[in-house]
């Protein structure tokens, strides 16, 4: 399906609240939606929820040989997917910008900014080594995919637990799950993305951009960075023209939000571990609550409505009073009847043209007076009896 | 990869040059004499070939012409014998699309799209030599402007890295492989303001406004090449006219 086009009413809306600074659901310019983590039974599984955009993380894992110029490092696989039900527009042979930029800006992310240990996978240097695949599926999109997807892998590789292998002399000993506990992956931070972005060549910005937003926005400026406050990728898209001070500006905005997302993190970590530890239940099916109705009431949302009388009440003073209502309906005949006066016929041109050839004849109904018929009785006799029964 | 070192202690990266010196860049504009334009920039070892044709009708579905602006189309393609190695897949890789999807977006914003409503201008650009972003973009903006399509400015690119707390310009293979930051930009240099940025690696966020800097300062030095290049064709072409 192709995607419904923005209406100009909503995207002069839009801009219009933006260049108040406000936003459609109440967030203030750099506020991010509510994250919710959840895990899965598994190691390595995760859903991340931003606002109402959701993304599917999964990790695994495979004994490979090695790329022949990097025999002792482990292989990164990243893979992130916009799924049909994501929105109406993903169509499996239609999303190739997108996607490619999104893949391409998760791989140079996460890869390219050396997170994992690739040397801690090697098993057999030239012979067998880990390969890690992290496979993200967008669920539902409701704007900002990448900083969704992002905190998807970083948490799904934190959380994900990798099979024990022991070396000895030339024997290698895969040990499962039930024989020995499985090791974490080594890693050495956590890149986040922050997307900002750009309205009004640039006057404009806002941080965590949902669907609308996203549809009106000039560009995007990407900027992932860990806790440590070091950059891992910048990526401006969308045709926007930056200044450096923007850029500056935006970077310190981002080394902000990161740090209040990692500690969202790890404290969702450290929450899972307990509970597995613990033996309580976990998964996806205990982290969707029960939405039960348990009160008859609602909590009143405070509004501010003192300006509005007063608002009312310029509106009505100023405004002009309203015109006379015709309420007598003239009856013509049984089954006509006029109330009012027609507008003038706006077709002005084409009747002065039309006028011109017809000399005025064309709208009246010729009335066959005197034409002798076979039937020899006069028309026009009949037609004045049937009008007078017409009548009554 | 140890033992290599990037900066020396008198300041010699490992190719000889200084830490803000660019390589030396040799450009060539009409190179082609099908295309509407075309240009030949070779920064060190790295060459770039780049073609434009336009603005014409759109090819392909009508539906997707724009009724104020033309149409960008860009795409990019990596030699086979470009890298160390055989590339086995030229085109239609994911890095070619994104180069592909880049170059297409720093043009949109650069070439006025609104003189040309219901058209389409194809970039095509041909590296040689595993390179950067940066020769590709000056290749584009040399055949653009070879083309006679009208731009805001000239549109300059230069890389950028950061080793031992110096911020380097124009990085070469050697450099991008060791595994540093490195940061291309995007520059139109009138107005300074940036049509792409792009970073990879990680980078403390105290350095960004030096490396930044460099960036621009190195392609604003491309800037004043490039403008030699555009004014000794134009010189070139007017005397075979025989003004």
């Amino acid at each position: 399906m192709k995607e419904t086009p923005l209406s100009n009413c909503e995207r002069r809306f839009l801009l219009r609240a933006i260049e108040e600074k406000k936003r459609l659901d109440g967030r203030q310019t750099y506020d991010y939606r509510n994250i919710r983590i959840s895990f899965g039974t598994d190691y390595g599984c995760c859903i991340v929820e931003l606002g109402k955009t959701r993304v599917l993380g999964q990790v695994s894992c495979e004994l490979v040989s090695p790329k022949l110029n990097r025999a002792t490092e482990g292989i990164l696989f990243f893979n992130l997917e916009l799924s049909q039900m994501a929105a109406p527009a993903f169509e499996p042979g239609r999303q190739s910008d997108l996607l490619v930029k999104l893949n391409r800006l998760m791989e140079r992310c996460l890869r390219n900014s050396k997170c994992i240990d690739t040397e801690s996978l090697c098993v057999v240097a030239g012979e067998k080594v880990w390969q890690i695949r992290v496979d993200l599926h967008l669920l539902n999109h409701d704007g900002n995919i990448i900083d969704a997807a992002s905190i998807a892998a970083i948490v799904a590789l934190c959380h994900f637990r990798r099979p024990d292998v022991s070396v000895q002399g030339d024997e290698v000993t895969l040990y499962t799950p039930e024989e020995r506990d499985p090791v974490p992956l080594s890693i050495h931070h956590m890149p986040i993305c922050v997307s900002f972005a750009f309205f009004q060549q640039g006057t404009y910005l806002l941080v965590d951009p949902n669907e609308r937003e996203e549809r009106v926005m000039d560009g995007l400026l990407v900027i992932a960075m860990n806790k440590h406050r070091e950059i891992c990728t910048i990526q401006s898209s969308g045709g926007i023209m930056l200044l450096k001070d923007q850029v500056l500006r935006c970077s310190k905005i981002a080394g902000v939000k990161v740090a209040e997302i990692t500690e969202l993190i790890l404290k969702a970590l450290e929450n899972d571990q307990k509970v597995r530890k613990e033996g309580g239940k976990f998964g996806f099916a205990e982290s969707i609550a029960n939405q039960r109705i348990t009160a008859f009431k609602m909590e009143k949302a405070p509004i501010d409505t003192s300006d509005v009388e007063e608002k009312a009440e310029e509106i009505i003073a100023e405004a002009e009073p309203p015109s006379e209502v015709v309420s007598t309906p003239v009856l013509w005949t049984p089954g006509t009847a006029q109330i009012g006066e027609g507008v003038e016929n706006s077709w002005g041109d084409l009747e002065d043209s039309e006028k011109e050839d017809d000399e005025g004849g064309g709208d009246q109904a010729i009335i066959l007076d005197g034409i002798k018929m076979d039937t020899g009785v006069e028309v026009s006799d009949i037609g004045s009896q049937v009008y007078s029964s017409n009548s009554e | 990869m140890a033992g290599l070192e990037l900066l020396s202690d008198q300041g010699y990266r490992v190719d000889g040059r200084r830490a803000g010196e660019l390589r030396k860049i040799q450009a060539r504009m009409g190179v082609f004499a099908q295309a509407d334009g075309s240009a030949y920039i070779e920064q060190g070892n790295t060459k770039a070939l780049a073609v434009v044709y336009g603005p014409h009708e759109i090819r392909g579905s009508r539906a997707r012409a724009l009724p104020d602006r033309a149409l960008v189309n860009c795409q990019y393609s990596s030699a086979t014998f470009s890298t160390g190695e055989r590339k086995r897949r030229p085109h239609g890789d994911r890095k070619s699309c994104e180069m592909g999807l880049q170059l297409r977006q720093t043009f949109e914003a650069a070439i006025l799209t609104q003189l040309h409503p219901r058209s389409q201008i194809d970039i095509y650009v041909l590296q040689a030599d595993g390179g950067t972003y940066a020769a590709c973009v000056n290749a584009a903006t040399l055949a653009v402007l070879d083309a006679g399509i009208p731009m805001r400015d000239f549109v300059c690119a230069c890389s950028a890295g950061f080793v031992d707390g110096t911020a380097l310009a124009d990085l070469s293979h050697v450099e991008e492989a060791a595994g540093g930051p490195q940061l291309a930009l995007a520059l139109l240099p009138a107005s300074g303001q940036i049509a792409l940025l792009e970073m990879d690696a990680r980078l403390h966020e105290d350095h960004l406004e030096r490396v930044l800097e460099a960036a621009a300062q190195a392609a604003r030095d491309v800037h004043t090449l490039l403008d030699r290049v555009v004014r000794q064709h134009v010189r070139e072409a007017s005397i075979l006219l025989g003004d």
